[in-house]
C-alpha cells in the first residue's frame, strides 16, 4: 500500500500539494493530468529520487520519506525506457538481482516474467537493437525482476507507435493480473485509464482534484476542469439564473441556478430533422465544421453566437454531403447534462 | 540575388578558412621536422640527455594525467550532475590554471612550497621537495592539466541520462555501484579524451616547470637550453622525436578511444 500524506514540493518556480493520496495494495491506480501538473513529481518521490520539501511517505506502512531509492524497493517504468545501453537485454532485466534479495517462495519467478513478456528470443540483444515496444517490454522485466513493493508506469505507451501501444496495455493488465503486485501509472490520457484502472486520481495544478473509481470521475467529475479533461468539452456557464445552449434555452430543473453545466459531444445527436426521442432538450443550428474522426466526423454547430461540438457519423454527415452552413439540429438527454455548481 | 551568391559562397569560404587554419599548424611543423637531417636525428636520438629528458617528459604527464584523472573524476561528476549555488564560481576557479600566465603558476606554487612558507616547511618535513625535483615537475603539470581533465569528463558525465542512474538505484545499487556499473561504463570515453588532453596539455608545458625544476630537464626546457646555449639547428631535432614520439602515442590513444560498436557509445 502506498500512502502520502501532505507532500509538498517547492522548485524551479513549480509547487506541488499538499498531496494525500492512498493507494491500496494490488491496485492498479491511475494518476491521470495533463503535462506539468506534477505527475511525475509524485512517482519521483515515491521512487526516492527527488526529495520532499515536506510531507510523508509510507510504503507497506513503512515511512520511506527519507530513505535513499535503493532502499525502497520501488520499481520503474519511464516512457523512454531508460534502458542501460551497455548492457544486453539478459544484463538489464538481471541488474537488479545482485542488489535485491528476492522471495524464492514467490511463485512468479523471473523466467516467468521474461516468457510472459515474450523476451526470450532478445535475452542477448542490445537494447539499441530493440522496437520501441520491446524496449519498453524490457524495462517492465527489469522493473519486476526485483519484486517490488510498488511498480511506477510513468506514462509508459505515450513514446510508443500505435500498433505497439494496445499490446503493451494488454500486456500491463495481464501482468497486473496475474502478479497482484501494486501498480501506480501516471498518464494523460483517459482512454488508458478506463482500460487499465481500478481507480483514478485526477491531478491538476500540483493538487489532486478527485479520486474515485474511473466510471465515477469519468461519469460524475467535480467540475469544469476535471470535466473538460475526462471528455466534456463543451462547457456553459449558467448565468442570471439560466443556461442558454446556443438559442436553446434548457431549464435548470433541481440544479442551483449558478455554476456552469457540461455536455460530451458523444451525448449529442445530430439530425437534419427534429426526429428526437421524447424528452430530449433540441435545438437548431447550422453547420460550421466538420472534422473526420476515426469512422465518426467531429460537428461544430453554431447556434447563436455559440460553438456546440457534437460527434455525428458517417451517415449523416458524409453520405448526405452536408455543406457548412446547413441548418442541422441537435439534441440531448436531461441526463447528459452534467452541473457543476460553483 | 545577393542572397543566393552568399548561400554559394558559404561552402567554399568554410573550406577556404578550414585550409588556412590547418596551414597556420602545419607549415611550421613541417618545416622543422624537415629541417634536421636524418644524421642529425640519429645522433640526436642517441643522446642519453636528449631520450632521458623526453621520457621524463613522458613519464611526468602521464602521472599528471593519472593523478588529474583520480582527483578530477569526482569534481567533475558533482558538476555535472548536482545543481548548487556557488558552482559558475568553482567551474571558474577549475578554468583558472588555463587563463593565468604560466609563469605564474610556477611562482605560486613556489611561494606556496617554498621553506618561507609554514606550508613548505610542513612539506619539507614530511620529506617533499618542489623545488628541483620530479615531484616538483608533476606538481606543476597537474596544475595545468587539471581542468582540460575536468571539462572532458564533466562534458561526458552530463551525456548520461540522470534517470539511467535514477533507474539502476531504483533497482537497489547504490551511489557508487551506479557510478561504477552505469556511469564509468557510459563516459569512459570522455574519460580517455580528458586523459589524453590533459597529457598532452603537461607534455606542452614549459613556463611553470622551468620556474620550478630546470633540472632535472624535461624535454620543452632541453629544447630551451639547446636552443639558447647552441642555437636552432641543436634543439630541432629534440623537437622533431618529441612529436614524433607524442603523435605516436596520441594517436594510439585515440584510436583505443574511437567507438567501435553502437552499445558502447
Amino acid at each position: 500500500m502506498i500512502k502520502i500524506s501532505g507532500l509538498i514540493h517547492n522548485f524551479s518556480g513549480f509547487s506541488l500539494g499538499p498531496i494525500n493520496l492512498k493507494v491500496n495494495t494490488g491496485e492498479f491506480f491511475i494518476l491521470l493530468g495533463p503535462s506539468g501538473s506534477g505527475k511525475t513529481v509524485i512517482l519521483e518521490s515515491i521512487v526516492g529520487v527527488r526529495r520532499p520539501a515536506s510531507g510523508e511517505i509510507l510504503l507497506d506502512g513503512l515511512n520511506v520519506t527519507h530513505l535513499g531509492p535503493e532502499k525502497r524497493h520501488v520499481g520503474i517504468v519511464y516512457q523512454d525506457q531508460a534502458l542501460f545501453p551497455h548492457l544486453s537485454v539478459r544484463e538489464n532485466i538481471y541488474f537488479g538481482l545482485r542488489y535485491q534479495k528476492v522471495s524464492p517462495e514467490n511463485p512468479i519467478s523471473i523466467e516467468m516474467i521474461i516468457d510472459t513478456l515474450g523476451l526470450g528470443r532478445h535475452l542477448d540483444k542490445f537494447p539499441h537493437d530493440l522496437s520501441g515496444g520491446e524496449k519498453q517490454r524490457v524495462a517492465l522485466a527489469r522493473a519486476l525482476a526485483i519484486q517490488p513493493r510498488v511498480l511506477l508506469l510513468d506514462e509508459p505507451l505515450s513514446a510508443l507507435d500505435p500498433c505497439f501501444r494496445g499490446d503493451i496495455q494488454r500486456l500491463l493488465k495481464e501482468l497486473h493480473a496475474s502478479l497482484g503486485t501494486t501498480f501506480l501509472m501516471v498518464t494523460h490520457d483517459f482512454n488508458e485509464a478506463f482500460y487499465l484502472g481500478d481507480r483514478v486520481g485526477i491531478i491538476s495544478r500540483g493538487e489532486v482534484k478527485q479520486v474515485g473509481t474511473v466510471n465515477d470521475v469519468f461519469l460524475h467529475p467535480q467540475n469544469e476542469d476535471i470535466g473538460t479533461f475526462v471528455g466534456m468539452k463543451n462547457i456553459f456557464t449558467i448565468e442570471d439564473g439560466a443556461l442558454l445552449i446556443g438559442n436553446l434555452s434548457v431549464p435548470l430543473g433541481t440544479y442551483s441556478p449558478t455554476g456552469a453545466c457540461g455536455l460530451r459531444p458523444e451525448d449529442i445527436e445530430v439530425s437534419l430533422t427534429n426526429s428526437f426521442p421524447a424528452g430530449y432538450h433540441v435545438g437548431n443550428g447550422t453547420l460550421h465544421s466538420v472534422v473526420k474522426q476515426g469512422y465518426g466526423c467531429e460537428v461544430t454547430i453554431a447556434s447563436g453566437t455559440t460553438h456546440i461540438l457534437a460527434f455525428g457519423d458517417e451517415k449523416t454527415v458524409r453520405k448526405k454531403e452536408l455543406t457548412l452552413g446547413t441548418p442541422l439540429f441537435f439534441a440531448f438527454s436531461p441526463d447528459a447534462l452534467h452541473h457543476f455548481p460553483e | 540575388m545577393n542572397r543566393v551568391s552568399s548561400l554559394n559562397l558559404f561552402g567554399p569560404l568554410c573550406v577556404a578558412a578550414s585550409m588556412m587554419v590547418l596551414l597556420f599548424i602545419l607549415v611550421p611543423l613541417a618545416e622543422m621536422i624537415l629541417q634536421p637531417s636524418m644524421a642529425d636525428l640519429v645522433e640526436t636520438v642517441r643522446d642519453e640527455e636528449v631520450m632521458s629528458a623526453i621520457g621524463r617528459s613522458l613519464s611526468c604527464s602521464g602521472a599528471a594525467a593519472i593523478i588529474s584523472c583520480i582527483f578530477g573524476t569526482p569534481i567533475a561528476y558533482l558538476l555535472a550532475r548536482a545543481q548548487f549555488r556557488g558552482k559558475k564560481i568553482i567551474e571558474s576557479i577549475i578554468d583558472l590554471p588555463i587563463m593565468i600566465p604560466h609563469p605564474v603558476v610556477g611562482i605560486a606554487l613556489l611561494s606556496l612550497a617554498g621553506r618561507n612558507h609554514p606550508f613548505g616547511r610542513f612539506l619539507h618535513e614530511l620529506g617533499f621537495t618542489l623545488l628541483g625535483t620530479t615531484s616538483g615537475i608533476i606538481t606543476v603539470l597537474t596544475f595545468v592539466a587539471l581542468p582540460f581533465y575536468i571539462n572532458t569528463a564533466k562534458a561526458g558525465f552530463q551525456t548520461v541520462p540522470k534517470r539511467i542512474e535514477q533507474v539502476a538505484r531504483s533497482l537497489g545499487a547504490g551511489q557508487g555501484a551506479t557510478f561504477f556499473r552505469i556511469t564509468v561504463p557510459l563516459t569512459w570515453r570522455h574519460m580517455l579524451t580528458g586523459f589524453i588532453m590533459s597529457m598532452a596539455r603537461a607534455i606542452s608545458e614549459f613556463g611553470a616547470v622551468v620556474i620550478i625544476a630546470y633540472h632535472p630537464m624535461i624535454a620543452p626546457v632541453l629544447m630551451y637550453e639547446r636552443f639558447t646555449a647552441y642555437g636552432l639547428k641543436y634543439s630541432q631535432p629534440v623537437a622533431v622525436w618529441l612529436i614524433v614520439i607524442c603523435l605516436t602515442l596520441f594517436l594510439l590513444l585515440r584510436v583505443v578511444s574511437a567507438p567501435v560498436g553502437r552499445h558502447n557509445d
